[in-house]
């Protein structure tokens, strides 16, 4: 690959002149009219602003304000229109149709039509796009073959009626798709932009947009500036002029940066260790909230490892106290779990180990019994690697969790390495006990319990194959009516959880500073916070 | 002295071609890629990358790819920065750190100096064990612990200066990072002075110039001076290149957009090629910095010339 492409250095010096210049004259003019302007902490510096090539929260924040998806979220993370006024599945469930609002355009002044939306999907599934999260959008006709490199992007199930209607065809009924509509890869790109130049096309300048906001300057590690883009068609609606990201890091720093007024919201993590101190310093500001995110140990469940045995499994699951870790060792209000779909995920996936009801004494006991009977005991222990990688928490749960299983005999040797060398480990199955967190992308139980059907990741990793719960979760996939779906969804996770697949630990949540200024800022499962709902107080 | 230059860097090349080849191949001993994360790649989409990337050639043609770009001064794209190359983000992060480091280095060496010399001169006294014992001090606490302290003191409690941010390279946005820098440069420098100017203090040619009746203020500023400061000098080299591309802690803890980070960041992301940008850029400036010291050696002492 090569970067011939003349890039645009982001204006620093010359902006912030410009910038201080208006403030003046602002002043001078109109004090009363300072533009609104937002200053957030991301937590990360983005890797890209391509909607199809995002990977995490941390750009994809950034890129829901630029790019308008056809379905769009609410304050409340509710799905509502976005640059599609209306969409209709018919009976069969295998044909979409979104009806294009008739005022969306480009910040250039072009019409949105349903052939950029086309556009956008096609260049999706193109493998050389390399999009992360392209299997989302494999439920459409031929696209994992386009994925795979084996069908041309013309071959996809999506053709443009006319300039407003666009219609999606699906290979399967797919209850989740209104989901993955709704992610930024899937929002329309400007196809008139992108003809001209595909790489690298997201930057000051140059990009084009249909979202709330436009990119006016970004700064690598230092800030990303949006502006109210006055092409939106809501943009009467917007009550900020700007907002400013930065790509903080460091807990302490963000923390401090806020406590000081220089930041509005923040989302990196408070410092876990003074969070009792810092809830009472801080108050209503610090939010904490549900997460679909669950944190959990995959077992290796290869004939190789000591965890085949079932029984082991169930022991170890017995032996392990929830609460002590979410309200002695974390204690920022994580859920205990006993299941793999976190609670606060729609859809309605229940179902839970059956230890989760029993008093501890007694799950001591079986879990006793359990060893003995595979063969384990005090005099007999059984050695067990357990893998995490590097942070304070999961070393403290990892010490904790040796500490729970030593009464049954369980020997636990504690492997830390960094995060990148502990997901490969993961990946090739080199492992015995590996601590993992999985962060939704949609909010869907099928994003969880899809990772353990035959060819899913998790599945892969730890050698899990369950054939009735695999027709279960490809069942539940294809059924659009929710309760039916949820029973499905239930059937299928007690399925994974009676076969003590792995050890759920808790559900996440997340925490955010919000300043008292800021007004319209809601908790969502999703972490969405969309800044055209967001207002400042003067 | 030209041909000096150019001899020096001729012999750079082959240095930095080791360099560049021993972090190549060691970069990809380590285990994982830069796509291993917490959300596991399904296996199409991962092969996506690796063949947008060339990750799935074999590793001594990807080689042969990355020095062929190399010497058209190409340093690939960023795995995990995937808008910007590597060339823009050093471009772009370069300024800031070399301001930082500059200013750093420039504190330590107008602090240190005076201090390293005071306490030589006062040897043995109250002044000296206070100034060594602050140098002490300087140098055992690291700046992980000091640059918080210094933001929640100066920039939360007293509300003086900003806690953080670049600002562009605003004055008061400057003043905690450099301090932070400066503090240990201050001490390594102000103890090797010391024990440098003792050393020189203590020659034949310091006795010969007070027999000759200098005054001690003389023998201090026309004799002693200049050859005391070499050991800083050669230290100087190495502490500017080291200050300037390793600040990684003070970037984060003010969240400065310096290089610093990328040299860390991209290790632990395996981000190779950003790695590999870092490690050519701190090579050729380590190299610069070296031959420039070796070049002012002959300001500093008479006996050192370059000539042809």
């Amino acid at each position: 690959m090569t970067n011939t492409t003349p890039f645009p250095r982001p204006v620093r010096h010359h902006s912030l002149f410009k910038r201080a210049a208006l403030t003046a004259c602002l002043l001078t003019i109109a004090p009363l009219s300072m533009a609104a302007t937002l200053r957030i902490d991301n937590g990360a510096e983005p890797g890209t602003l391509d909607p199809q090539k995002t990977s995490g929260v941390w750009e994809t924040r950034i890129v829901r304000e630029l790019f308008e998806t056809l379905v769009s979220q609410d304050a409340t993370g509710e799905l509502v229109a976005g640059l599609a006024s209306r969409w209709d599945l018919s009976d069969d469930g295998l044909t979409w149709t979104f009806e294009l609002r008739d005022d969306a355009q480009w910040s250039d002044g072009e019409p949105i039509t349903a052939g950029d939306a086309v556009f956008s999907l096609r260049r999706l599934l193109r493998p050389e796009t390399t999009a992360h999260n392209a299997n989302l959008y494999y439920p459409i006709e031929n696209a994992r073959a386009i994925n795979a490199g084996e069908a041309a992007p013309e071959t996809l199930g999506a053709r443009a009626l006319d300039d407003h209607h666009l219609e999606i065809q699906l290979e399967r009924p797919t209850a989740w798709f209104l989901q993955a509509i709704a992610m930024p890869e899937a929002a329309p790109l400007p196809e008139h932009v992108l003809r001209e130049q595909d790489e690298r096309w997201v930057i000051p300048g140059r990009t084009v947009v249909s979202g709330a906001f436009t990119l006016s300057e970004w700064s690598p590690q230092d800030h990303i500036t949006l502006e109210k883009n006055p092409q939106f068609y809501a943009a009467d609606d917007v009550a900020l002029d700007e907002a400013i990201f930065y790509p903080l890091e460091e807990a302490s720093a963000a923390l401090n940066r806020f406590r000081t007024g220089a930041l509005d919201i923040s989302y990196t993590s408070v410092p876990g260790g003074r969070f009792e101190q810092l809830r009472r310093e801080l108050g209503e500001t610090l939010r904490v909230n549900p997460m679909v995110a669950e944190y959990f140990y995959m077992f290796n469940l290869r004939p190789e490892s000591p965890l085949s045995d079932i029984r082991v499994r169930e022991a170890l699951n017995l032996a392990t106290r929830r609460e002590v870790i979410t309200d002695q060792l974390l204690g920022m209000g994580q859920t205990p779990s006993y299941w793999l779909v976190p609670r606060v995920t729609a859809g309605g996936a229940e179902g839970a180990l059956p230890t989760a009801q029993m008093a501890m004494d007694e799950r001591m006991a079986r879990a006793r019994e359990l060893m003995q009977a595979a063969g384990f005991g005090p005099n007999n222990p059984l050695t067990l690697t357990l893998r995490y990688n590097t942070l304070e928490d999961h070393k403290k749960i990892a010490v904790a969790l040796a500490a729970m299983w030593k009464p049954l005999g369980v020997d636990v040797a504690l492997i830390n390495t960094e995060a990148a060398s502990h997901y490969a480990a993961i990946r090739e199955g080199d492992f015995q006990l590996a601590r993992y967190g999985m962060v939704a992308t949609i909010d869907d139980p099928y994003d969880f319990l899809g990772s353990y059907t035959t060819g899913g990741s998790s599945a892969l990793s730890s050698g899990y194959h369950n054939a009735d719960y695999d027709r279960l979760v490809e069942q539940s996939s294809e059924t659009i009516d929710p309760s039916a779906r949820a029973e499905l969804l239930t059937r299928a996770q007690q399925h994974l959880l009676d076969d003590y697949a792995l050890l759920p630990l808790y559900d996440y949540v997340n925490t955010a500073l919000v300043s008292e200024r800021v007004h319209g800022w809601a908790p969502t499962p999703m972490d969405v916070h969309p800044l055209r709902y967001i207002s400042l107080e003067e | 002295m030209l041909s000096y230059i150019a001899k020096r860097l001729a012999m750079a090349i082959p240095t930095l071609l080791i360099v560049i080849t021993a972090s190549f191949f060691l970069m990809r001993v380590a285990p994982g890629g830069p796509f291993d994360g917490e959300r596991q790649l399904p296996p199409e989409i991962e092969a996506n990358l690796m063949a947008a990337y060339h990750l799935d050639e074999p590793l001594p043609m990807q080689y042969l790819r990355y020095m062929g770009n190399l010497l058209q001064g190409d340093f690939g794209p960023s795995f995990k920065y995937k808008d910007f190359s590597v060339t823009d983000l050093i471009a772009q992060g370069f300024p800031v750190s070399l301001e930082l480091g500059g200013l750093a280095i420039l504190l330590a060496l107008l602090l240190g100096i005076p201090m390293g010399v005071m306490a030589a001169l006062k040897r043995n006294t109250t002044v000296d064990y206070l100034l060594m014992g602050t140098a002490l001090g300087g140098i055992a606490v690291p700046n992980f612990v000091i640059a918080p302290l210094m933001a929640l003191f100066f920039g939360v409690i007293l509300g003086w200066l900003p806690v953080g941010g670049w600002n562009g390279g605003a004055l008061p946005n400057l003043v905690l990072p450099v301090v932070a820098l400066a503090i240990q440069q201050i001490a390594y420098i102000a103890r090797m002075m010391r024990a440098s100017m003792i050393e020189v203090l203590g020659s034949h040619f310091i006795r010969t110039a007070r027999a000759k009746g200098l005054n001690e203020r003389q023998v201090i500023w026309r004799h002693a001076l200049r050859p005391a400061m070499l050991p800083v000098l050669s230290y100087l080299g190495p502490a500017i290149a080291g200050i300037i591309t390793g600040s990684v802690v003070i970037e984060q803890i003010f969240g400065l957009p310096g290089i610093g980070r990328y040299f860390v960041q991209g290790a632990l992301n395996r981000d190779y090629t950003l790695v590999m940008g870092t490690v050519v850029f701190y090579g050729i400036l380590i190299v610069l910095m070296n031959l420039i010291v070796d070049l002012l050696y002959s300001l500093f002492d008479p006996q050192i010339r370059y000539d042809d």
